[in-house]
């Protein structure tokens, strides 16, 4: 009987989770994969007609601005977040007065929903009120910064304020990676006289690797699934200059009465994450069988 | 002890006694006039429910301009438990109907005349397939331009009557340092402005068939290109921080004198009104350049519903939203019009008097049109795709010629 016990509590334990998980995202995938494969408008249906819906999706010039947008926004936002969030957490390491206090400051935007940052931005940016009305009243009458109102530029502003929210999270992670990494080797070679940024460059930041896998996949679904911060700073505008996939499946699905077109663009925006983190996963598996 | 549990019994006999007496017309309605003067406009049909013995269940939702309201009403549909009543409109409301799930309240609208006090056109949007699925409550027009009284006296500006007038009153204006247009840079305040300059440009009758019907040769004509020429002018005479403005405070901007004119639909007039203005004084109300006018007529569709109770309540409620009182108190309270044309304008501020006088002639003229911008015309996919190619160009440096063809292309593929 505990024999019994031993081997099947935990899968009795697993089972509801592994049943909802089942249901409710993979069951729902395929469903949405269903639908995107019909001609849905207000309701589902459930009639395949085929691909007719990608092909829409394709010719649409404004999910080809929203793709756009995605890889500019997620290709700075990631790489601007963590080259900041890095040197913040090295600057941070230095054994320096009141680091708890600094922490505490730049991991703060984290604390702040993405609607407050990007209403606050908005206010910032805007050239009527913020910055560059600031700078016109300080008497620079010539100075412009209007990035927000600027269609080839507004979704710079969105990669600000992304950079502004996520960089001190992406500092906490690197912070933790530097202080785990071994003193003795860090010791070891000031010992040998070696100048502190070749102590980064060659044997800090290699070891942490794995912090950056990290952050990249954090930072990364977080670019994907980027919503309500463009919702909140422009609105998707000028125009639908800052679209973003997620708000091009929002606009669909609830303002046009277009499900159809809103599955197909979640399953474009899937396989993008997919793209992303089965090498991920597969690297991780892989390096466990071995 | 033992009185009082008879008492307790006796008390919910009497309370099961109460509960069927007030068992009569039942209805539940989806809306999303939630904010201070709609709200108030909605409370006055449900006082109105009430005092003719039907029990009321308020379902307001707000958010996303009746977008979280729709999702609300998809998933009750889905689960089979349709409200009695939603707010609903223009083309939407057939397609519902199509999917099958909307009621027939003919008997009311036929024993009531719905027919005879109804404008044509707008009674068309309230049937499907012959039958009447749904009643009006206000009629709002779109095609209005509001402007600061005393800068037009300042600089010598009559309101203009066509679109050459307005650009040579804007260019007055700028000289002068004062913004032309007060305008939102939001899609939909885009295409607003964009429908009044096609109705503008190209008559009445493009309008239908650019706007309503779709047909491309009119989407792609020289007509729709001097429409996109003179949206491109209007940008140049809108300030620099426009985007993302929301229209309210575009329509402080002409309040405070800080801009000339602004298009927007007479919801405007709210809060002009609010603001101590006075029609005629302080701020002026015309149609657009040119001839036409677009409505945009809220509704409520009667959805199919089961049990007696629920059949006696929609066919009421139908009956009192198209009744002479609650049109005529909702739409002073809302700054809107009754969609009926007998009803007795006393009260009304002159703009509404100009609306209600425009609506009767253009309806004879058949330039009584509905209004893309506002989902009155066209589905939401065609009318969306259109919206983005209008805010496309509009913020943007794009040709017209360009953006005509985007707009055939787009419209080709959101059928």
């Amino acid at each position: 009987m505990t024999e019994w016990l031993e081997r099947h509590v935990p899968k009795m334990v697993l089972a509801p989770s592994f049943v909802a998980i089942l249901i409710f995202v993979y069951g729902f995938i395929a469903w949405t994969a269903w639908v995107s494969l019909t001609r849905s408008r207000l309701l589902p249906r459930y009639d395949i007609e085929g691909f007719i819906q990608y092909e829409r999706l394709f010719a649409s010039p404004r999910w080809d601005t929203a793709m756009n947008n995605l890889f500019i926004f997620g290709a700075l936002f990631i790489i601007v977040s963590m080259f900041l969030g890095l040197m913040i957490a090295i600057f941070l390491d230095q054994k320096i007065r009141a680091e708890g206090i600094l922490r505490t400051i730049y991991l703060y935007p984290m604390a702040l929903s993405l609607i407050v940052t990007g209403t606050a931005w908005k206010w910032i940016l805007n050239p009527g009120l913020g910055i560059e009305a600031v700078i016109k009243g300080w008497g620079f009458e010539s100075f412009e910064f209007n990035w927000l109102v600027d269609p080839n530029m507004a979704i710079y502003t969105v990669v600000i304020a992304g950079v502004w929210q996520a960089s001190g999270f992406v500092m906490a992670l690197f912070l933790a990676g530097l202080r785990s990494v071994d003193q003795e080797i860090i010791k070891a070679a000031q010992v040998d006289g070696i100048p502190t940024h070749r102590i980064y460059s060659a044997i800090i930041i290699p070891s942490m690797a794995p912090i950056f896998l990290s952050a990249f996949i954090v930072l990364s679904h977080l670019a994907i699934k980027s919503f309500d911060l463009v919702i909140a700073l422009t609105g998707g505008g000028p125009g639908y200059a800052t679209d973003l996939p997620a708000t091009y499946m929002y606009a669909m699905a609830f303002s046009r009465g277009d499900i159809g077109q809103a599955a197909s663009s979640a399953m474009i925006m899937m396989m993008v994450v997919f793209a992303i983190v089965v090498p991920y996963l597969y690297s991780e598996l892989r390096a466990k069988n071995d | 002890m033992k009185t009082t549990s008879v008492f307790a019994a006796g008390a919910a006999v009497s309370f099961f006694a109460a509960s069927f007496a007030v068992a009569g017309p039942e209805a539940e309605v989806l809306h999303y006039w939630t904010s201070g003067g709609e709200a108030k406009s909605v409370a006055v049909l449900q006082e109105e429910f009430k005092a003719n013995g039907g029990t009321w269940t308020d379902m307001p939702v707000a958010g996303g301009g009746g977008d979280a309201a729709m999702t609300a009403l998809r998933a009750r549909v889905l689960s089979g438990n349709a409200p009695t009543a939603v707010q609903l409109k223009g083309p939407a409301i057939q397609e519902w109907y199509e999917e099958g799930v909307l009621a027939d309240i003919s008997a009311v609208a036929e024993a009531q005349g719905w027919a005879d006090v109804l404008p044509d056109s707008i009674a068309g949007h309230m049937k499907c397939d012959g039958t009447w699925c749904a009643a009006p409550v206000n009629v709002h027009r779109v095609d209005w331009i509001w402007a600061n009284a005393e800068i037009l006296a300042a600089n010598g500006i009559d309101m203009p009557t066509t679109w050459d007038e307005f650009n040579a009153a804007a260019e007055k204006l700028q000289a002068a340092g004062i913004i032309p247009l007060a305008h939102g840079g939001q899609a939909w305040q885009d295409a607003t402005v964009f429908e009044t300059v096609v109705l503008g440009i190209g008559g009445p009758d493009f309008f239908k068939r650019a706007l309503v019907d779709l047909d491309t040769e009119a989407l792609t004509s020289d007509t729709m290109v001097a429409a996109f020429d003179q949206m491109r002018t209007l940008r140049g005479y809108v300030d620099d921080s426009f985007s993302g403005r929301d229209w309210n405070l575009a329509t402080a901007m002409v309040m405070n004198g800080e801009a000339a004119f602004q298009i927007m639909g007479d919801w405007a007039k709210g809060e002009f009104l609010a603001a101590g203005k006075v029609p005629g004084k302080d701020f002026i109300c015309a149609s657009t350049p040119g001839d036409g006018y677009l409505y945009n007529v809220d509704s409520f569709a009667m959805f199919e519903v089961g049990g007696a109770d629920k059949q006696a309540g929609q066919a009421l409620l139908a009956e009192l939203i198209m009744g002479q009182k609650f049109q005529s108190v909702f739409n002073l309270n809302k700054g809107s019009i009754p969609a009926r044309t007998d009803v007795a304008l006393d009260g009304f501020d002159s703009c509404a008097i100009t609306s209600a006088e425009d609506m009767a002639s253009t309806s004879e003229a058949g330039s009584l049109l509905p209004s893309y911008a506002h989902g009155m015309a066209l589905r939401g996919a065609s009318a969306g795709a259109i919206t983005d190619v209008v805010t496309a160009h509009f913020n943007s440096d794009m040709s017209s010629e360009d953006a005509v063809q985007m707009l055939a292309d787009a419209v080709a593929n959101s059928m």
